[in-house]
């Protein structure tokens, strides 16, 4: 519950102006909290006369001493190393620095080839690995029961993961059972100076930021945006252990079953990982339109993105589709063509460093969120943008 | 087949808006929406109690105005409806969230297939689902995005990968996550929407579904909310004007330089 100390409470408003809930108003000269209050904790600061506060009850703790390490979850499927693994341990060795603290990795798979020498060589001292027929395909089950069975064992203090489909699926059923808490989807990680995880998150679609603490519980669990952190360059000198870890036969059973993995287009194609997208929308008119997005999508080696309505039109499939139901891209870059700028549409892509929106409507909403805006026509702007592009990168 | 789906009142995206001078979220005049994920839940479960029979109950924890979102559900097919309410639910994540969820389902009923959204859209942390899973030691799936067939205890499903898709087997009972390519949700029927006029929504409080109150809300969540603020402004942005064949080299000028760096 919130209490507002009625006594001290000014009537000022600033907690109702900051309220992203609207659950707090000032009634009679007085802060009054509905119903719609999640104890977000946001009024509580912008409160000028600590007239706000949220009793925490503190029992129940465990003892964080004996909980230490930062381990990273090294995504490896069909025989690839996911790219967020490796941004991860570049974070995570800033991590395990501020803590004096190792970093480790944990492989699970059927066949370990040289990926733990790979982790190694990105920053890992210890790599944990289980090699196990069991783990030939990416299941729940079998890799959720192998992760947790380590880190009762091993007891890190941090776990952390990629934010891509095996890592949303499985790492939540991790959090669980090991009865800690868990954010999802993080954008910026550090160690506060209370020694704990601060993890920061976009919610609403990223129109507010939230930092999270799990102060009492551990290991302290982050799913991590791909693409936010940097990965460190790989350095074959260094040196690491690698530590082989078997589970239980009964705790790799699984209750589901691989019978076919399908790789589409979105092999080429992993928009949440390119560096450059270009996206193009209804401004585009049509199927033979659309492909001008490709082709400029082409000469500067982006993958191609779509909003909705592209989508919905057949233009383009829709694993290309950038948005609240679609894809969320962070590229370098990322070009908006005929693209309005729905609030959906820019959930998915206003994280990106550099943002270029071509619209013939000056009032186009894109507008608002890109850095480098372009008020034309784009049948008259891309062909000879192409073709510029084209001439200069075949000089170079 | 028992089917419980879980479904959650969320602000209309549609609705929400950026305040470009503060870059905060402004709510104002915004509706409260059943999550667009879990009106596709909604759908596979009547779709699948037409194809094999059951029946389909419907559960969301939250305020006392939750109960429009599951009247709709009522419309749109559903047979039960329980609203899971209570002050002391105030401030859980999703760690207190799933606790109390399960504690709802088990009074609901003994369910074979258990239906949950990808993920809500105002949290966006799909976790709810997942560890739901693990309370009711079901096997889950997330992201499924068709159901084959259902023979004997056997689920055959397609589930979205981030370079293409699985085709699974899942023993029943177990709980899926459904992304909206899954189907098309129908809108009201008139039948349906006579049946909710006159429904009776079970309403469930902490003592009802008899929770350890020390599992729930603020007190049962292990992470904490230290600081909410709106993101980082860009810094100020750039027209590219002139002529086309102006606005083309700068253009060309940014997006080389952007890709492949400067
Ligand atoms: C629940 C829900 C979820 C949704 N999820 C998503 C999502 O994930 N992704 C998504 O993208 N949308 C999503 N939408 C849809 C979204 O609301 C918009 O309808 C959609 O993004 C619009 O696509 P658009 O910008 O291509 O089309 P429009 O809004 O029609 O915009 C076309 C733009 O092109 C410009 N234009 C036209 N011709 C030219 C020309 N010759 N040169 C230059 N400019 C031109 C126009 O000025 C206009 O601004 C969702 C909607 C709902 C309700
Ligand atoms: N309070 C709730 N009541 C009912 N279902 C919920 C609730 N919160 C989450 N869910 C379900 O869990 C899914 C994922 O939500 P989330 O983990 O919050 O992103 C949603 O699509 C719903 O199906």
């Amino acid at each position: 519950m919130l209490i507002i100390d009625k006594d001290a409470c000014i009537g000022c408003g600033l907690c109702e102006d900051n309220c992203p809930f609207d659950a707090i108003a000032v009634v009679d000269g007085k802060a009054e909290v509905n119903d719609n209050c999640t104890l977000c904790g946001s009024c509580i600061e912008h409160c000028e006369v600590e007239a706000l506060s949220i009793p925490r009850d503190e029992s129940g703790a465990i003892d964080l001493s004996a909980w230490s390490g930062v381990w990273v979850y090294a995504e490896y499927r069909q025989g690839k190393l996911a790219q967020v693994s490796r941004e991860l341990l570049g974070i995570g060795r800033t991590l395990a620095d501020k803590r004096d603290t190792k970093l480790s990795a944990v492989l699970l798979c059927a066949d370990a080839a040289d990926v733990p020498q790979q982790l190694i060589a990105a920053g890992a001292d210890q790599v944990y690995v289980v090699v196990d027929p069991a783990l030939e395909n990416f299941n729940d089950d079998s890799y959720g029961a192998a992760l947790e069975d380590l880190a009762r064992k091993y007891k890190p203090e941090v776990i952390l993961a990629g934010a891509t489909a095996i890592g949303r699926s499985f790492i939540p059923r991790v959090a669980t059972s090991l009865n800690t808490g868990l954010t999802a989807d993080c954008t910026q990680l550090a160690i506060g100076d209370d020694g704990h995880l601060h993890q920061t998150r976009p919610a609403f679609g990223g129109n507010i930021m939230a930092t999270i603490m799990c102060p009492n519980h551990r290991p302290q669990m982050s799913t991590v945006r791909p693409m936010v952190f940097q990965a460190p360059e790989p350095d074959g000198s260094r040196t690491g252990e690698i530590i082989v870890e078997a589970i239980a036969a009964d705790r790799l059973a699984s209750r589901t079953r691989v019978v076919e993995t399908v790789l589409t287009e979105g092999e080429q194609l992993n928009l949440a990982e390119a560096e450059v997208v270009i996206a193009g929308g209804r401004g585009l008119e049509n199927e033979e339109g659309f492909s001008l997005v490709e082709s400029l999508a082409d000469v500067l080696g982006g993958a191609v993105g779509a909003s909705r309505a592209a989508v919905d039109n057949g233009w383009i499939t829709y694993p290309h589709q950038v948005g609240q139901t679609g894809k969320t891209v962070a590229s370098k870059l990322y070009v908006a063509c005929g693209i309005s700028g729905a609030i959906q549409h820019v959930i998915g892509m206003k994280s990106s460093e550099t943002i270029v929106a071509i619209n013939r409507d000056q009032n186009a909403p894109i507008f608002d969120v890109a850095d480098y805006c372009v008020v034309g026509d784009i049948f008259t702007l891309l062909p000879p943008l192409v073709d510029k592009l084209k001439e200069r990168s075949g000089k170079e | 087949m028992n089917i419980v789906v879980c479904i959650k009142q969320v602000p209309d995206a549609k609705d929400v808006r950026l305040d470009p001078e503060t870059n905060t979220l402004s709510r104002e005049g915004v509706k409260s929406v059943i999550n667009p994920y879990d009106r596709h839940a909604l759908e596979e479960g009547v779709r699948l109690k037409e194809e094999y029979g059951g029946t389909v109950t419907v559960i969301s924890m939250g305020p006392p105005q939750a109960q429009a979102i599951l009247t709709e559900a009522i419309s749109c097919g559903a047979d039960e409806a329980f609203l899971v309410s209570d002050r002391a639910f105030a401030g859980a994540d999703t760690l207190a969230t799933t606790y109390t969820l399960a504690q709802a389902v088990a009074k609901a009923g003994k369910p074979d297939l258990v239906l949950c959204g990808k993920q809500a859209t105002d949290g966006d942390t799909a976790q709810v689902g997942p560890g739901l899973a693990v309370r009711l030691d079901m096997p889950f799936v997330t992201c499924v995005k068709k159901v084959r067939t259902i023979a004997k205890d056997v689920l055959t499903l397609e589930r979205m990968m981030d370079d293409g898709y699985d085709v699974l087997e899942v023993d029943l009972p177990a709980l899926l996550t459904v992304v909206k390519e899954i189907n098309t949700p129908r809108f009201p029927s008139l039948r349906g929407m006579r049946r909710a006029r006159d429904y009776q929504i079970t309403s469930l409080t902490a003592e009802d579904i008899g929770a350890d109150s020390s599992r729930l809300g603020l007190g049962g969540s292990p992470t904490q909310v230290v600081s909410v603020f709106p993101p980082e402004k860009k810094g100020d942005r750039t027209m590219i004007e002139g002529s086309v064949a102006e606005q083309v080299d700068k253009l060309a000028e940014i997006l080389f330089d952007s890709a492949f760096g400067a």
